[in-house]
């Protein structure tokens, strides 16, 4: 292959990924990673705004403590798919799917992932789930919780459990192909030069995430199944009558259910690893120890699962190790916060949007985890089970943490995937409207926890009537404040100030291409010399005439392409 | 680097093996083995003939290390799956959660 | 053999993926892909193993009596069916990396048709335990699990369950339950890889594949493989667990 001409790329140039080819097959049926990480996240954001619709009811439902608004069997309805679209269909797929398709080829200096038409049948799959399960929460939804508990799952609930365990089934093959994607894609193409050591620290997270895909989905899969077939059958093996034990299908439900929630978790702090480092302008402090982390907290993140059997006949002493590693797993989470710290220490920060929501991110993700620790802990978590300090923990977690590292990428690549820029004031302001939403929404729901309301019940004792009316004071400012970026990046796309092709000035390859990229990605293949967070001075010619002195402008001999 | 060809000897050799290690398992059975061991025979050879398939028929001794850390992650991941899953079953009779 | 490429891909194979370098690290990613999704079907199978070992560890006497009732015969030979397909399957591969077209789309016709064989016997089994009334709950309507139960001193009834001391009907019924789940699963898998088999005779006969291009051939190769460890398991666990308690 030949070596790069220049690094001088044009700007805007007429033809790119988006214009490429017109009508609706070429979207529908087409291979461009790109594309495909649009058409989820159309798909994402619909299903975000019907969890969002359903998280309103239940906060409306909760203002007073008499369930006047909706019937408990409604109510028990609406908290369920709020859980089963929110984390199915909107948490689970949001980053890898959008900013992981898009990006991670690019990152690596490839033209695309290594299986296109696998990228797109993974799309319609998570389409067809998502169908099934529209079909089945319209033609009378399902009351079960999202955890499914059996008995009440297979034998006693009335509801469209079998239906929604199918759309989630199938769903979950759609992860399982990104995953496999992924993996696959990292070990095998990535550019000469670029080693694993090079990579950014996006690339980590999204391989520590992929493993976990791959690695849990399939038992999830075949507990749903499991479930399924033993309501079609009237028996099963989760059912006592039999000799069977329901405690089983909690530990399957878990093995996966856990891990979950690291694939939920793990791609925003790749995101967040990208805003620090990027507008720190400044390496990511112990990048070794914080891509070591990623994959430490998929492999410990496996070996937990029993925390949320904990007021169950599960052992006392199965109890005691779940609850160790419990609190061992928080160790490579912190090990991360630390690094990000250590990385802000002395550095030149500037504060636009995605900066914003990645130091929120850092906050929130510390306070969420923290009080995971208060729930690893088995006797105060005899207290605090299935009370709303739980639904307060994983809250800050997966929208304190997860959903602002999303709005952070997606601020942050924005120019690159469309070639326009967000509006910078509105970014900022919702980015702040969204913070304190978010925290009133969720910080008085520890207290009330703490002070034994329980959760999922629509009806509550008057004490914790204050705390409720708070939490959906805060839901409503968080509601508004989201829906500001849904506006002002649609208005976007047709008004908005085109982009260069590096508004940031940051040496990823992701930068190195138009804004919009053309389809293929790169002309010629990359060599990589540099290291990740190798910033160059912000002068163009100066990083050119840099390149140039490592010989990257010349026929370089003795550059081996890196595989395995 | 090249695909490894291997010998047509190679897999007549494996499947009469497998066909082996099947009537071997088929008359173990009928064995009365004292304790549990008629549960170790049975898992023992079938996976003395799962290993013989991973190894020659589906080339993995042949393979990258890449391809031999996933085969034994793969084992090892179910293997953590049964392992903190029964612990809990086997262990839940030993604390008496009476007092006195 | 194939045309030298007339496509608008310049150097190499005309089944070289524009996204691709080279032939080799198309094929890298094909069969490292093909392992990663065997990884998810372990994981997959693991589970009901995980529920197998479990309800066979705290009903062992229940767990015999149904596996007693099972038909050591057709297993066995279904056992060795699905062996013999391993190798022929092993052999396509090998066939298809010499260049040997015959031999190669023989062996995978062989291949197809003992899956088939296996599939046949399986049902053959599956209907013997639908009139054995031996299906768990209410699968078939109206028909729920209802075995006759072997009486001492009447005479030896083939359809009837020998239950072993402390085995009861509800255990057994698990016991049923998990095996069907099993089996039903893999023979699931069967009839996929069948599909794929077919996919590959055709392809063949179609000269898609040759010694530098054969990737889907080794791939579902591996899957092939895969089910038949599924099998080399099932067997011993599920026929063979008490037959020494019942000689």
């Amino acid at each position: 292959m030949q070596p790069i001409e220049s690094f001088e790329v044009p700007v805007s140039p007429k033809v790119n990924y988006i214009n490429a080819q017109y009508g609706l097959k070429s979207w529908l049926l087409t291979k461009d990673h790109k594309r495909i990480a649009l058409l989820y996240l159309g798909s994402i954001t619909f299903f975000f705004f019907i969890g969002g619709i359903y998280a309103l009811m239940i906060r409306l439902e909760l203002l007073t403590p008499q369930g006047d608004f909706l019937q408990s069997t409604t109510y028990n309805k609406v908290f369920t798919q709020h859980g089963i679209i929110m984390i199915f269909f909107f948490l689970i797929p949001s980053i890898p799917a959008t900013l992981g398709n898009f990006l991670i080829p690019m990152m690596i200096g490839a033209k695309d992932l290594a299986f296109p038409r696998i990228n797109l049948l993974s799309w319609y799959i998570y389409l067809l789930g998502g169908v099934i399960t529209i079909y089945a929460l319209l033609a009378g939804g399902v009351d079960t919780g999202w955890t499914f508990y059996t008995p009440y799952s297979t034998t006693y609930s009335n509801s469209y459990v079998v239906a929604t365990g199918l759309g989630i089934f199938i769903n979950g093959f759609s992860s399982i192909l990104t995953g496999l994607n992924f993996i696959v894609t990292i070990h095998t193409m990535r550019a000469p030069g670029m080693k694993w050591f090079r990579m950014p620290l996006f690339l980590w997270s999204h391989y520590a995430t992929s493993l976990i895909m791959v690695l849990g989905t399939p038992v999830i899969a075949i507990t749903i199944l499991l479930l399924a077939f033993e309501r079609v059958a009237g028996v099963g093996i989760f059912n006592p009558a039999l000799g069977g034990d329901p405690v089983l299908f909690q530990h399957l439900f878990w093995f996966y259910s856990h891990p979950a929630v690291y694939i939920m978790v793990l791609p925003s702090m790749g995101v967040v690893s990208e805003l620090i480092a990027n507008f720190s302008r400044k390496n990511i402090f112990g990048y070794s120890f914080v891509a070591f982390s990623s994959i430490a907290i998929a492999v410990f993140g496996f070996l937990v699962w029993g925390h949320h059997l904990f007021v169950t006949p599960q052992s006392v002493y199965a109890a005691m190790i779940f609850s160790f590693l419990s609190f061992a797993v928080a160790i490579p989470s912190a090990i991360k916060v630390f690094n990000w710290t250590a990385t802000l220490y002395k550095s030149s920060i500037s504060y636009e949007t995605p900066m914003l929501y990645a130091l929120g991110f850092i906050g929130l993700f510390t306070i969420g985890g923290m009080t995971g620790l208060f729930l690893a802990s088995l006797a105060v978590d005899v207290h605090l089970s299935d009370t709303y300090f739980v639904v307060a923990h994983f809250h800050y977690i997966m929208v304190g943490g997860a959903l602002m590292g999303y709005l952070g990428g997606l601020h942050y690549w924005w120019p690159k995937i469309t070639g326009r820029m967000y509006p910078e004031g509105w970014g900022r302001f919702s980015a702040l409207v969204i913070f304190v939403g978010f925290n009133l929404t969720f910080l008085p729901q520890f207290v009330a926890g703490y002070l034994g309301m329980p959760r999922r019940y629509h009806a509550y004792p008057p004490e914790f009537q204050v705390f409720n009316v708070l939490s959906t004071a805060g839901a409503s400012i968080l509601g508004f404040g989201m829906l500001i970026p849904a506006l002002y990046f649609v208005w976007s796309m047709r008004y908005g100030r085109h982009a260069e092709p590096n508004p940031w000035h940051l040496p990823g390859l992701e930068w190195r291409t138009p804004s919009p990229p053309p389809t293929e990605n790169f002309d010629v293949t990359p060599i990589v010399t540099w290291e990740a967070y190798e910033f160059a001075p912000a002068e163009e010619t100066e990083v050119v005439g840099k390149f140039r002195d490592q010989g990257a402008l010349a026929d370089r001999p003795g550059i081996e392409p890196e595989r395995g | 680097m090249s695909e490894h060809i291997v010998p047509v000897k190679v897999y007549v050799t494996i499947f009469l093996v497998l066909l082996v290690g099947t009537t071997l398992t088929v008359i173990a059975a009928f064995i009365d083995f004292p304790w549990r061991l008629n549960t170790i025979v049975a898992l023992t050879i079938a996976t003395v003939k799962a290993t013989f398939v991973v190894l020659y028929f589906m080339h993995v001794r042949y393979s990258t290390r890449l391809v031999w850390v996933i085969v034994i992650a793969a084992f090892f991941w179910m293997a953590i799956l049964f392992a903190f899953t029964l612990a809990d079953y086997f262990t839940r009779g030993w604390l008496s959660t009476q007092s006195g | 053999m194939s045309s030298p490429a007339a496509t608008d891909h310049v150097h190499g194979h005309p089944a070289l993926q524009h996204h691709f370098e080279n032939m080799e690290q198309q094929r890298e990613a094909g069969t490292l892909g093909m392992w990663i999704f065997l990884v998810t079907e372990i994981m997959f199978f693991g589970g009901m193993f995980l529920a197998y070992a479990l309800y066979r560890t705290f009903y062992p006497a229940a767990f015999a009596s149904g596996s007693n009732h099972l038909d050591i015969w057709l297993g066995g030979f279904n056992t060795a069916v699905l062996i013999l397909s391993s190798f022929t399957m092993a052999m396509a591969v090998y066939f298809t990396q010499v260049g040997k077209l015959r031999p190669q789309v023989v062996c995978l016709g062989l291949t197809l048709l003992l899956g088939l064989t296996f599939l046949g016997v399986k049902a053959v089994e599956y209907y013997s335990k639908y009139e054995d009334h031996l299906i768990p709950g209410h699968v078939i309507p109206g028909r729920p699990f209802d075995p006759k139960v072997q009486e001492e001193g009447q005479p030896l009834d083939p359809h009837a369950l020998h239950l072993l001391p402390g085995a009861t009907k509800e255990k057994v019924e698990l016991f049923y339950w998990i095996y069907f789940a099993m089996t039903g699963m893999h023979a699931v898998h069967m009839i996929i890889g069948a599909g794929l088999l077919t996919y590959l005779i055709i392809f063949s006969i179609r000269l898609r594949f040759d010694p530098e291009y054969h990737s889907p051939v080794e791939v579902i190769g591996l899957y092939w493989h895969f089910v038949d460890i599924v099998w080399i398991f099932l067997f011993p666990l599920l026929y063979l667990l008490g037959r020494h308690f019942h000689h």
